[in-house]
């Protein structure tokens, strides 16, 4: 038996039932992109707003699109906005958690603040202020999702690199006559890298759903490119003539989130002991 | 105590001077042109001359932040360009709507997150717990305006008992506004909830580890004792802020909501600005709503000061 498995043996069920779904997420995602059962763009008016049939297993949107075919290549925005998001996070926020661990002084305050300010941004907030000043679109999205992360990987970066500065290999390696650049590449830095990963898997369904919000709300991926954020916004004029409609795209959504969550926390047991 | 909050209203200040910073960047250095983004494309130069010149586009970057900065402190956040009335009145005339969402989606999360989380923890790795963990995970992974499109779908397509959307407005009594924030305030602080319950139960997990839990129970504490008296109290200190910090995540999640249920609060404003092209009212929005989680976190971290003294002298 694992380790995982010894310490909490249903963790070991759920740990899998994430790891099945999200292979599942990134299979469908792949397939989509070579094939759907239909043309995710394609309309036709005789057969809109069907409920699940056997030509169309989820049904038909209002322009008689293949709503299968959409969720399926929905699941590509999904993926491809979190993993964007997560990197713009993860980089801003590890150098500015660098910046302020290592420096200290009056660098180390400007950081701090910086950080409590990017706090007061959630996505939702930069990506209005975003739409506004440039045009709604998936890439403002994504940094404005990215930015909201910032300030957890910057904090958790800071605090290890506060840890680490005083530990004897960190000053060693200083002794020998290594430099900045090295101490931090070969030395903290990597000692930092677990809870920066766990950080990564869970903030990533974090984002998934923050990229279905602002699809929602117009400020996102545009029509006609399939988003299960945007697919719920149209669902939502067609609620009593097809309630269907609004079921597959958010189901996608939860399945995605609900899998991704479960593997995080299966990470988080497997590397980080001390914190499950 | 009393060094720790000159040191923490410095840093809060400090902070909202970097929020209006950011904003200041976003809105009129990177575009290069606001005005140009006001007029779009069917402007004519010369009204986007006046247009600059009106703003105090012509000015030095410094000078125009430090003017806006000035205005805003005093509440003058400028003039909506579609509604051409002071940008801070349509702030206040739309705060009655998402004030009261976020509240009452802040009760409802706290009601519902707190016994779930301290049930789960006393049922520690038995089918209470499971149930409430799986109920947490499915809370967690549905997204607010689903929850809210399902609610409608039920209650209102289905079932017809209330309206899919729209504000009554509180003039006609508390229940009249209430009634229409009920369905939104719910799928709002479900996923809160959800997200709460979690922490609560390993707070209480946590303090249950505890020697002097042990101690108690080893003298013969009756079991409701140690547990609200002894362990809850204790475990309460993290909880605070985690749904502190969740109140500023219900904030913006209220924007969300009132776009699923048609409510004429912030988010309503802000988006219905970005169309219009009225960057005043985007931008006012932004700074209060920023502002506003800036200082619920300040609130939080002066409570969390107080209720844990190690962390004064840290």
């Amino acid at each position: 038996m694992t380790a995982l498995g010894r310490r909490r043996p249903l963790r070991h069920v759920t740990f899998g039932l994430g790891v099945v779904i999200t292979l599942l997420l990134v299979a469908t995602a792949a397939l989509s992109l070579v094939w759907t059962p239909a043309d995710p763009l394609a309309m036709s008016i005789a057969v809109r707003l069907q409920g699940p049939t056997g030509a169309h297993p989820f049904g038909t949107d209002h322009y008689g699109r293949d709503v299968l075919s959409r969720v399926m290549r929905g699941a590509v925005t999904s993926i491809a906005v979190g993993v964007l998001a997560v990197g713009i996070g993860a980089g801003v926020g590890i150098l500015i958690g660098v910046l302020a661990g290592w420096m200290g002084g009056w660098l180390q305050e400007v950081c701090m603040r910086t950080i409590d300010a990017i706090q007061g941004f959630p996505a939702i907030l930069s990506a209005l202020l975003f739409a506004a000043v440039f045009a709604p679109g998936v890439l403002i999205s994504m940094i404005a999702i990215g930015i909201a992360f910032v300030p957890a990987f910057a904090r958790l970066t800071r605090a290890s690199f506060l840890e680490l500065r005083e530990r004897e290999f960190v000053v060693a390696a200083r002794a020998l006559g290594a430099g900045d650049r090295r101490v931090i590449g070969r030395h903290v830095l990597p000692n930092t890298l677990p809870p920066l990963v766990i950080q990564a898997t869970t903030s990533f369904p974090v984002a998934i759903l923050a990229e279905a919000g602002l699809a929602y709300l117009g400020l996102g991926t545009q029509p006609p490119h399939p988003s299960w954020g945007l697919m719920l916004k149209e669902a939502q004029n067609f609620l009593s003539q097809s309630p269907a409609f609004a079921m597959f795209p958010g189901g996608a959504i939860a399945l995605t989130v609900l899998g991704l969550n479960l593997l995080g926390d299966g990470l988080r047991d497997l590397l980080d002991p001390k914190g499950a | 105590m009393r060094r720790y909050l000159v040191r923490r209203v410095a840093a809060v200040a400090a902070t909202l001077l970097v929020v209006s910073v950011l904003i200041f960047v976003v809105v009129r250095v990177l575009p290069g042109d606001p005005a140009l983004i006001i007029m779009g494309t069917e402007g004519s130069p010369e009204a986007a001359e006046r247009l600059r010149e009106a703003l105090g586009l012509d000015r030095p970057l410094l000078v125009q932040y430090a003017d806006w900065l000035a205005r805003a402190v005093r509440g003058d956040l400028g003039v909506s360009i579609q509604y051409d009335v002071p940008v801070g009145r349509l702030i206040v005339s739309r705060l009655p709507v998402t004030g009261p969402l976020a509240l009452m989606a802040a009760l409802l999360m706290v009601v519902t997150a707190l016994p779930l989380g301290l049930y789960a923890a006393t049922r520690h790795r038995r089918a209470g717990d499971y149930l409430a963990m799986v109920l947490s995970q499915l809370g967690i992974a549905i997204p607010s305006f689903w929850a809210g499109l399902l609610l409608i779908l039920l209650f209102s397509v289905r079932l017809g008992w209330v309206r899919s959307g729209g504000f009554d407005g509180w003039s006609g009594g508390l229940w009249h506004g209430v009634r229409s924030l009920v369905l939104p305030a719910v799928a709002l602080g479900l996923f809160q909830a959800a997200v709460l319950v979690r922490a609560t139960r390993s707070a209480v997990l946590d303090v249950l580890r505890e020697d002097y839990v042990r101690s108690a129970r080893a003298k013969g504490v009756r079991e409701a004792v140690v547990i609200g008296k002894h362990t809850f109290r204790n475990a309460m200190i993290p909880v605070v802020t985690v749904a502190g910090l969740q109140l500023g995540q219900l904030i913006a999640g209220s924007i969300i909501l009132e776009s699923v249920f048609a409510l004429p609060g912030l988010g309503r404003l802000a988006l219905g600005a970005i169309t219009a092209r009225d960057l005043p009212v985007v931008q006012g929005v932004t700074l209060f709503v920023a502002s506003a989680i800036v200082l619920i976190n300040f609130a939080v971290d002066i409570l969390y000061g107080f209720l844990d003294p190690r962390i004064r002298y840290e």
